[in-house]
């Protein structure tokens, strides 16, 4: 068919933010994913603490104290978290570079407090069901933060070369920032079953 | 299914969820008639399978409604009853479908029409061929022929009605043939389909037969379901693409108003390597935990790799 031309789109940003931006769209389909999994996995506890005789079986109660220093850290890094998403929205690079930087220590410290939650489950992984499903969750939750803190280390870097100051770094900024919430959301349900049903 | 040995609340249950298949499923009736009802039907040979496929998918549904009783199903079970009711399901839900959609869009994929009058020996071989072999298959179900048997007793009486599906099933192989021979001789021989061939409106069928691979050098604008209907001499169409370097356009959910030109990705090495890298770290896993550990070093890299900026046209913004 002959071509009519009916508008010019030469004019249109080369890069979106929000939901006119397709990694936007990516870090949506990765939480619902990811979701899911963290759902199967907060099922799969509940079931195994409805049918076994006592709860947690054959080992005392997980020592509360890190997990709840963890739960502590994430939700204060949700502040810097709200402010590097704000700056890049603003585009402010030298802000961006700061928060990032603060970012990346927000991400850190949680993961050095759990060198000490591991053991205060008081329970191997592979000693019992209770074992190795609370080992899956709490290691389910230490990969997320795992790979959320690689991508904050990676943007930062990027941040500080010469690639930084370009439209589609911000929306990559906001991105990670999005995906923060997240890691950080998921602790609560998660810090609940390990601590809280022990305890009911 | 019911003769497994189910407690009474299964059963229940798949009693209730069998049956509840019906409501989809005339929703999805309904919706065929509504195409068609608002379409501008052409009486050719892809719309003919549409009727065949009908009655053969609803008769194959309400037999599944039969089945989802426990009565009739404990009494059917392992019957012949059971092959007819899914062949009737799966020939009516998706072969008629797939062969239709053959002489549908073959003319789109290699430029040339299948003939219209070996395509009319084809649905008539077929519908006939498939509801003489398989109807039968129910009234034998029901005098207790069992499935998966090769023979059975002359007195039990089975044999005039599988000498008749017998031979009908000759009559729908040869309609197979004759669809296979049609396929092979339209696309070497057939006569040239030209753009639109069925007058259709969707916008497959705005470009050339076959399409070039980027199928439309300019994105076409689309303002209703049936965009080709509403323009009938030129296609509406946007430009302002870039050309040196690759581009797709970002729209909005709902009303698909444009709000940005993304870049795609060039070609890379990278996605192979991660490929490859998540690969190992997944089989070696299954060896020792510690592969994940290790494993996610040469991932980290690779993924560092696919994702770090490479100031190409590609990468501006």
């Amino acid at each position: 068919m002959r071509h009519r031309i009916v508008a010019d789109l030469s004019g249109l940003p080369l890069h979106g933010s929000g939901s006119s931006s397709q990694t936007w769209w990516g870090t949506l389909a990765f939480m619902l994913i990811e979701g899911t999994g963290f759902a199967l996995a907060v099922g799969v506890y509940l079931y195994l603490a409805s049918i076994a005789p006592q709860w947690p079986l054959g080992a005392p109660p997980p020592d509360p104290w890190p997990g709840t220093v963890i739960a502590v850290l994430l939700l204060v890094s949700a502040i810097p978290n709200w402010l590097v998403a704000r700056w890049a929205e603003a585009q402010d690079l030298r802000k961006v570079r700061i928060g990032l930087v603060i970012m990346s220590v927000a991400g850190l410290l949680p993961l050095v407090v759990r060198i000490w939650e591991f053991p205060a489950l008081n329970v191997s992984w592979d000693s019992n069901a209770c074992g190795s499903i609370l080992w899956v969750l709490l290691g389910l939750h230490t990969a997320h933060i795992l790979t959320d803190i690689v991508d904050t280390l990676v943007l930062t870097a990027m941040m500080f070369s010469r690639h930084g100051d370009n439209k589609r770094r911000y929306g990559d900024v906001q991105d990670n920032a999005l995906y923060w919430y997240f890691v950080v959301l998921t602790w609560l349900p998660i810090y609940l079953c390990i601590y809280g049903v022990p305890r009911l | 299914m019911f003769t497994t040995g189910l407690p009474r609340l299964g059963e229940s249950f798949f009693t209730a969820s069998s049956m509840a298949i019906a409501v989809p499923a005339g929703v999805q009736i309904l919706c065929w008639l509504a195409t068609i009802w608002l379409g501008r039907p052409i009486f050719r040979v892809p719309f003919l399978f549409i009727p065949a496929l009908f009655f053969t998918f609803v008769l194959g549904g309400m037999t599944g409604v039969m089945v989802a009783s426990v009565p009739i199903d404990t009494q059917v079970h392992d019957t012949y009853f059971v092959v007819a009711h899914f062949h009737y399901v799966l020939v009516g839900g998706a072969l008629f479908p797939l062969l239709d959609a053959v002489y549908y869009w073959l003319p789109k994929v290699t430029g040339r029409m299948m003939s219209e009058r070996v395509g009319r020996w084809v649905v008539g071989l077929l519908f006939l061929g498939f509801n003489f072999t398989f109807f039968p298959m129910h009234i034998l179900g029901l005098q207790g022929m069992p499935r998966r048997v090769y023979t059975y007793q002359v007195e039990m009486g089975w044999g005039g009605m599988n000498l008749f599906i017998s031979l009908c099933s000759v009559g729908l192989a040869a309609g197979f043939l004759l669809f296979c021979i049609d396929v092979i001789r339209s696309a070497r021989n057939g006569e040239p389909a030209g753009d639109n061939p069925w007058r259709a409106s969707t916008l497959e069928w705005a470009t050339s037969s076959p399409p070039p691979p980027y199928d439309f050098a300019r994105l076409p604008v689309a303002n209703s379901a049936s965009p080709l209907w509403d323009e009938k001499n030129s296609l509406p169409v946007v430009s302002g693409l870039s050309v040196n370097r690759r581009e797709l356009l970002i729209t909005s959910m709902g009303t698909a108003t444009p709000e940005a030109r993304e870049t795609s990705p060039q070609n890379l090495i990278w996605p192979f390597w991660a490929a490859i890298a998540t690969s190992m770290m997944l089989v070696a896993s299954i060896f020792t935990p510690w592969a994940v550990v290790w494993g996610s070093i040469p991932l980290a890299i690779t993924l560092i790799g696919w994702f770090w900026p490479r100031g190409t046209p590609e990468d501006d913004s």
